[in-house]
């Protein structure tokens, strides 16, 4: 059964047409790569499901009850998670500081309550090892390399039962190292059973972690297809016009 | 041996002495306490115990605002109105108390004004999108001003009824014969201490400085947050104001003019980031005791004062040079 599943959804902006009649359904552990041109709509998309738009026409659903989102928030509360591409981080605290920011342990009885640093550290220390990155939650963000950022903010969508993911460019701006570090990530989310839905320019990346490859053009769904039965050739001329619609 | 993730990711980088000594706080520390041991032997007057009740006492006025003060730097913002506010709360005390008003009262109306001003400040920088600079800087001249008008430009020197009262609460010395200043000084910062490290409150001021964006994103409430810096600064500024009322036994309008530039120092040398997202309300009290030790000692070793501000400045300086070398060595 589909966890996300969204029915002839539509967005303008006044007379500009982002997003037209898109559907689509997305799995518990699948990982869907989102891509297009600039402008394709993947972002307007990503932000409604997000909670920072809602839809013009159309309806969301989440584990088959209606969705409606008035903020990002009520996203987060929903269990859908966002890894931005700047991805949010503060550079002056430490790992666990981040991981928790805005959600914070805190200890102590009414309102005499103390930050919980030892259950911060120890169980942002329990998702690290759950996403086998060597990040130290003690260390400062500052003097990490991209791929542990990357993990600071991955693990950040793990502390609540998070159902989807939704991660802008991950792997953009990051040295080829940390790519497959971060793709390897996004696995460990899979495995738990968690859909991933990857924003990315990164033809190599989507290929090589992504079941599914959702192509948008002009605020139309372009392609919907099995990873496997496409190709980097068909995508590319997909996102570009060169092929009007999938086969 | 091969070594595992687990043990990876539960190892800790840096012990307490290393982090001690990458402090910029620590270094400052050492310098006041070098300062004070050869002041010691360099002059007679200065390890006399009328001495160090005087530097103590001094202090205090400069470190009660800039803890305040630590809290807005560490947002990444400025209060330049630090100086006048204080100004302010002290005439309002005053004006109040010389109409015949009990202590109480006085210092309700005082600390309310401060908190008013504090809030105009922040809603103008957090809702409005004001720069904090240029904020601060209008409040600076208008706060003074209404001082002026609050008292026709006149020196206050009589309190009413509670005359007394407000001279033994500045000028006393209720717990083994230390300056209540100072106590007042170390409860503030002990509670500035706790807050910020402690509360949820503090984590976000510092993540606010940090990555305002992300503060944003990930759901602080940065706009709440910032008004309160700003109350908070004011508010240590306006208890500041209360104190030396006391203390001094009379309040002009020129009290506490340039006053925001020292505290600024003191939070800088000690340690606090005018980027943002780093400071500590111990690193305020050091800074302000390292320029307290400085002029004391000028005037001790027969200094001409003129030289003052070149050697607070070059302590400045000095403070934030120690800070790029650590940079610079990171960064390589």
């Amino acid at each position: 059964m589909a966890v996300l599943e969204l029915t002839n959804i539509s967005k303008h902006f006044g007379a500009i047409q982002a997003v037209n009649d898109v559907s689509l359904s997305i799995d518990p552990g699948q990982v869907v790569g989102l891509m297009g041109d600039n402008g394709a709509g993947k972002s307007t998309l990503v932000k409604m499901i997000a909670g920072n738009f809602r839809p013009s026409h159309g309806t969301m659903r989440l584990d088959d009850r209606e969705l409606i989102l008035h903020k990002p928030a009520e996203a987060r509360q929903h269990g859908i998670e966002i890894v931005h591409q700047d991805l949010a981080l503060c550079n002056n605290l430490t790992a666990a500081a981040n991981v928790y920011l805005g959600r914070e342990l805190r200890r102590g009885v009414g309102p005499f309550r103390i930050l919980d640093y030892a259950a911060m550290y120890k169980r942002a220390g329990q998702l690290f090892a759950e996403l086998k990155s060597e990040t130290r939650p003690r260390d400062l963000v500052k003097q990490m390399s991209g791929g542990q950022r990357q993990a600071v903010a991955i693990a950040r969508t793990m502390l609540s039962q998070a159902k989807i993911v939704l991660m802008d460019e991950p792997t953009a701006a990051i040295s080829v190292r940390q790519v497959a570090e971060v793709l390897n990530l996004i696995r460990h989310l899979r495995d738990q059973g968690i859909a991933v839905v990857l924003i990315s320019h990164r033809m190599p990346d989507v290929f090589d972690v992504a079941d599914r490859v959702i192509v948008m053009r002009r605020g139309r769904k372009v392609a919907d297809k099995k990873i496997a039965a496409s190709s980097p050739e068909e995508v590319t001329g997909l996102i570009t016009g060169a092929i009007e619609q999938a086969a | 041996m091969a070594v595992t993730l687990d043990q990876t990711i539960a190892q800790k980088q840096h012990t307490f002495l290393s982090r001690m000594f990458s402090s910029q706080t620590f270094w400052v520390v050492i310098a006041v306490i070098l300062a004070c041991i050869f002041l010691s032997f360099a002059t007679d007057a200065f390890a006399t115990s009328k001495n160090l009740y005087n530097i103590t006492r001094n202090v205090t006025f400069v470190a009660i605002v800039a803890l305040g003060m630590t809290f807005v730097i560490i947002t990444g913002g400025i209060d330049l109105s630090v100086g006048s506010v204080l100004c302010l709360s002290s005439m309002v005390l005053a004006v109040t108390m010389h109409a015949g008003y009990s202590i109480e009262i006085g210092i309700l109306a005082s600390i309310l004004t401060a908190l008013a001003i504090g809030a105009f400040n922040g809603v103008l920088i957090a809702y409005l999108g004001f720069p904090p600079f240029v904020v601060t800087l209008g409040m600076l001249s208008i706060a003074r001003s209404l001082a002026m008008v609050a008292s026709n430009n006149t020196v206050v020197f009589q309190f009413g009824p509670d005359h007394q009262k407000l001279l033994a609460l500045g000028g006393g010395a209720w717990v083994f014969g230390i300056a209540n200043p100072v106590l007042y000084m170390i409860i503030l910062a002990l509670i500035t201490g706790f807050i910020l490290r402690w509360t949820k409150f503090g984590r976000h001021i510092f993540a606010i400085g940090g990555n305002e964006h992300a503060a944003t994103l990930t759901g602080v409430p940065v706009k709440q947050i910032k008004v309160a810096v700003y109350m908070i600064s004011a508010l240590s500024a306006g208890i500041a104001g209360i104190i030396q009322t006391g203390w001094l036994g009379a309040v002009t309008t020129n009290l506490g003019t340039g006053m925001e530039l020292q505290v600024i120092a003191a939070t800088v040398i000690g340690g606090a980031n005018l980027a943002g997202g780093v400071g500590t309300a111990f690193g305020a009290i050091v800074g302000a005791a390292l320029i307290e030790v400085i002029r004391n000692s000028l005037g001790l070793l027969g200094i001409n004062a003129f030289w003052q501000g070149t050697f607070i400045g070059g302590a400045i300086l000095m403070a934030v040079l120690f800070d790029r070398i650590r940079n610079f060595r990171r960064s390589d």
